[in-house]
């Protein structure tokens, strides 16, 4: 089950925790994949891990020019680009009183205009190949909210309109667009959080723990792989139950 | 017929799987071959790569019909 050989998959954010997940589960399951990100360095690792099937297509995504640029860039490198991952995100979190303008378009930018961007140059591709897959990566607070997020959590519930009406535009094209929306997962960020912290948070999860970068990973892979054809404009919620939506 | 017209009704009917009697020049390709609005943008594309030649957005959107494609394509290469 969910073979991806000789498809090419380009995930941004690939230096992170969670986009390194997504590239690893992707490459496991056969495809060629496209890293992308700003730091250089762990991209190289990753693709050394990965071995071959691997290329490292570093990109600005706060950069219009380079994300323009990024899709022909991928095919180029992959010969062909059949799933699509915007990962990458940016938090520049302020309470909603004090948050500046650019706070608001820096985030508005990376976390909803580049994977804009990238969705629309990929489609052509996937047009012409009668087979696409799509996977935005979301989060929770674009459902509930959370404070110092306002920024944040309005282009991640932007991502999901954006998501559903593409999903209705390509649908009988073979192409689908999909949401996987991570809780809390256990990144460097959230291990800086201390015990009294954690229990707080815990209390509002019923698993009562945050979740790991390969259970975000196996959504995605499940989304871009050919058994989940008829799923589009969905938003798979992978959050230990802190939202049931 | 010319030699442009030939290569427009091939893409026209591949795409569209409309019989190629039907491709005449005052067809709509959504009143009369079935084209859906996303239809329109393939045919655009596969008339922009057929011919190495770019359409823009507002001249795709006057070009409603196999002549209206023929004559465009026609001016432009």
């Amino acid at each position: 089950m969910f073979d991806l050989t000789g498809k090419c998959a380009l995930v941004t954010g690939a230096s992170g925790g969670i986009g390194a997940a997504i590239a690893r589960a992707l490459h496991g399951a056969g495809a060629t994949v496209g890293l992308s990100g700003t730091r250089v360095e762990p991209l190289e690792s990753l693709a050394a891990e990965l071995g071959s099937r691997a290329h490292v297509l570093p990109c600005d995504l706060g950069n219009a020019e380079a994300v323009e640029a990024l899709p022909k860039e991928a095919i180029a490198a992959m010969g062909g680009l059949d799933i699509l991952v915007n990962n990458a995100g940016i938090t520049r979190d302020q309470l909603f009183m004090r948050m500046s303008d650019r706070d608001w378009q820096d985030v508005m930018e990376v976390n909803l205009t580049s994977a804009m961007r990238l969705c629309r140059a990929a489609v052509r591709p996937m047009m012409k190949s009668r087979w696409g897959r799509i996977v935005n990566i979301g989060s929770v607070v674009g459902s509930i909210g959370n404070p110092g997020q306002v920024n944040y959590s309005a282009a991640k519930a932007g991502l999901e309109g954006l998501t559903k009406s593409i999903a209705h535009e390509v649908a009988t094209r073979g192409i689908t667009a999909n949401v996987v929306a991570p809780g809390f997962i256990e990144t460097p960020m959230t291990d800086k959080l201390n015990e009294d912290q954690k229990a707080t948070l815990y209390a509002k999860i019923p698993a009562a723990r945050m979740g790991t970068s390969d259970e975000v990973a196996a959504a995605v892979l499940y989304l871009a792989s050919p058994e989940a054809g008829y799923v589009t404009g969905t938003t798979l919620h992978v959050n230990g139950g802190l939202a049931m939506i | 017929m010319s030699d442009i017209a030939d290569r427009v009704k091939k893409i026209v009917v591949e795409h569209l799987g409309v019989e190629e009697d039907k491709v005449v020049d005052k067809a709509s390709f959504i009143d009369d071959l079935g084209a859906d609005s996303l239809d329109t943008v393939e045919l655009v594309m596969a008339f922009e790569e057929e011919f190495g030649i770019e359409i823009p957005d507002d001249a795709a959107d006057t070009i409603q019909t196999f002549g209206d494609a023929v004559k465009f394509i026609t001016d432009a290469s």
